[in-house]
């Protein structure tokens, strides 16, 4: 099989011929990792990868797939990790100076499961420092690119692992999305991603930043591979006493391309002011699709929308700020070189290896905890999230599904976001109160805008409705046809 | 009203947080800071008397599990991560004269 070939399928293509004998693990894995050499440089997606590793396992997971003892769909596809996700052996450092060098003694639970389900890690992925930004230009390790024009960014937190799938450098990735981290590079990379209901995904091993916003969630080329990851990664884990036994981790079934009867809202107050008029057609256009395959369509006020990104920000940042604290220079990471006396060296070494965003949002978040804020700003946000959580509670007594845009804009350009972090902020607008309110919701590329930039919409469900979003989400990706080629495998033909 | 952002707030956090910022990344942090909480106001817009602040979607309950060590004896791989160890610890500057 040609590489380009190999590289075009979707995971679940290539876990399907791989148990059929027509490819080897260890040949899918050697074609990432050729394709990678030749397009990283430019992409930035991955930030460690271990070449010798990768082709052991694929080795290993090879002869288990001979010998009968590793069956599933997974088995042998190579896959990329975010940067914030533990895996045993291999660095992992938020992107953040202040963990430099550190290898887990242990895997997230997540990452376990791939493991066990015989996928092939290739390496670790990009991303904004401890996951704190929208455009992954806050790595330490350099900004990573968007595969389908590198002068614009890939979307963050999660952009390498976006950007690895759009390029075609990996087969699927794990994310994480606390506001959106997930859905927006998938948008701004044209790959599909989604975050599930908090507490589906062990947060085990995923270091955290907003405990209790943070979901690992699949990135892939489809929908029907991100539906069948979740499979995978959904489930109860006695590591993490917020996980949740879901006792039907079938999510495939669903997807059926049928909307019939379906009751799809598009909240009117996410097609205003500040959305990018070319997305709102396409908004409509889904909206039309969705129709012409059963699904009753309609507009309807959500209401709270404006106030979810100031609500979101005090209480991550909140979160944040406590979450960090182990960050001090003793057990792990980067310790500053010249001190006296130990709280120095905590100063120091957390001042000298955080970025600017973070220390930002630490300083924000432990203010808002502060004794004489902590009731105008971080009770207030609490109560401003259960509002929220009200309005969507509200929604879903009319609506199966909602249906909206991701971002407001499709990639900016580098180097435009992080002058104006509040802009930036806002710019998380229709992501944020997903987490606020700990529901699942998907992004499905849905074309392009005139530069030549993936648009995504996103579909909404309600907690533990991953099936009616996927499903939607799956009728929207047939009537667009055959989902989009990896960017990097389309220019390498051309 | 705007929260100002003083040179003592700054400082005072500065303490809780561990962190210590100054010259120019401290002009833009409160510059930010400032920006970011006069957005934030906009939530005294909602009358949220009598509303439960809620910090978790889901009504969770305390987990409890019997106290038992389940993993292996890691203190060599722990500590292979530590800046600096010494006789099987952490080693820190000396902290109590």
């Amino acid at each position: 099989m040609r590489p380009e070939e190999l590289l075009s399928m979707t995971a679940l293509e290539l876990g399907k011929k791989i148990q059929a004998g027509e490819v080897t693990a260890v040949e899918a894995a050697q074609a990432a990792l050729d394709h990678m050499d030749k397009v990283d440089g430019t992409i930035g997606a991955f930030v460690y990868t271990d070449r010798e590793k990768t082709l052991d396992q694929a080795v290993k997971v090879q002869k288990d797939i001979e010998r009968g003892t590793l069956t599933g769909p997974f088995a042998g596809v190579p896959y990329g990790v975010k940067d914030n996700i533990c895996t045993r052996g291999m660095r992992t450092t938020c992107c953040s100076k202040i963990l430099d060098g550190f290898v887990p003694p242990y895997s997230a639970e997540a990452e376990e499961r791939m493991r066990k389900a015989g996928a092939v890690l290739l390496g670790k992925t990009n991303m904004d420092e401890f996951a704190m930004g929208s455009t992954t230009e806050t790595s330490c390790y350099g900004p990573a690119k968007n595969p389908w024009n590198p002068d614009h960014v890939p979307g963050g937190s999660s952009g390498g692992s976006c950007g690895a799938v759009a390029a075609g450098e990996a087969f699927f990735a794990l994310g994480s999305d606390t506001g959106g981290s997930i859905r927006q590079p998938a948008s701004f990379c044209g790959v599909t991603g989604l975050k599930p209901t908090y507490g589906t995904v062990s947060r085990y091993g995923l270091i955290a930043y907003g405990s209790s916003l943070d979901q690992i969630g699949p990135i892939a080329r489809d929908v029907s591979d991100c539906a069948a990851l979740l499979g995978l990664l959904a489930g109860r884990d006695p590591k993490d006493a917020t996980s949740i036994d879901r006792e039907d981790k079938e999510f495939t079934s669903c997807l059926t391309g049928d909307v019939k009867g379906m009751r799809i809202g598009i909240p009117s107050d996410y097609l205003g002011e500040g959305l990018d008029s070319e997305i709102r057609d396409r908004i409509f256009q889904a909206a039309d699709a969705l129709r012409d395959r059963g699904a009753v369509v309609e507009e309807f006020s959500l209401g709270m929308v404006e106030y979810a990104v100031p609500s979101y920000y005090i209480i991550a940042s909140a979160e944040a700020s406590s979450n960090l604290s182990r960050f001090d220079g003793v057990k792990y990471g980067y310790r500053t070189k010249e001190y006296e006396g130990i709280h120095e060296m905590y100063k120091k070494t957390r001042s000298e290896g955080f970025g600017t965003e973070v220390k930002r949002r630490i300083m924000l978040g432990t203010f808002a905890l502060s004794s004489g804020y902590y009731d105008a700003y971080y009770l207030k946000a609490l109560k401003v999230k259960a509002m929220i959580k009200e309005a969507f509670d509200r929604a879903f007594q009319s609506w199966d599904v909602i249906l909206g845009p991701v971002a407001p804009t499709t990639a900016p350009r580098i180097g435009e976001s992080l002058k104006d972090p509040l802009k930036m902020y806002l710019g998380d607008i229709y992501t944020v109160s997903v987490n606020l309110a700990g529901l699942p919701a998907l992004s499905v590329p849905w074309g392009r805008d005139h530069k030549g930039l993936p648009i995504g919409v996103q579909f909404i469900g309600n907690c533990f409705q991953e099936k009616a979003v996927l499903q939607a989400g799956f009728a929207l990706e047939k009537a667009a046809g055959d989902p989009a080629k990896p960017a990097g495998i389309q220019k390498e033909e051309a | 009203m705007a929260q100002k952002i003083t040179d003592e707030i700054i400082e005072y956090v500065g303490i809780l947080a561990q962190l210590e910022i100054q010259g120019q990344e401290k002009e833009q942090i409160r510059k930010d800071m400032e920006q970011i909480l006069d957005y934030v106001d906009r939530l005294n817009q909602l009358d949220t008397e009598g509303i439960e602040p809620m910090s978790h979607v889901f009504p969770v309950t305390n987990v409890f599990r019997e106290d038992k060590v389940e993993n292996k004896d890691q203190r060599d791989h722990m500590l292979a991560n530590a800046p600096a160890s010494k006789d099987g610890a952490f080693q820190v500057p000396r902290t109590i004269e």
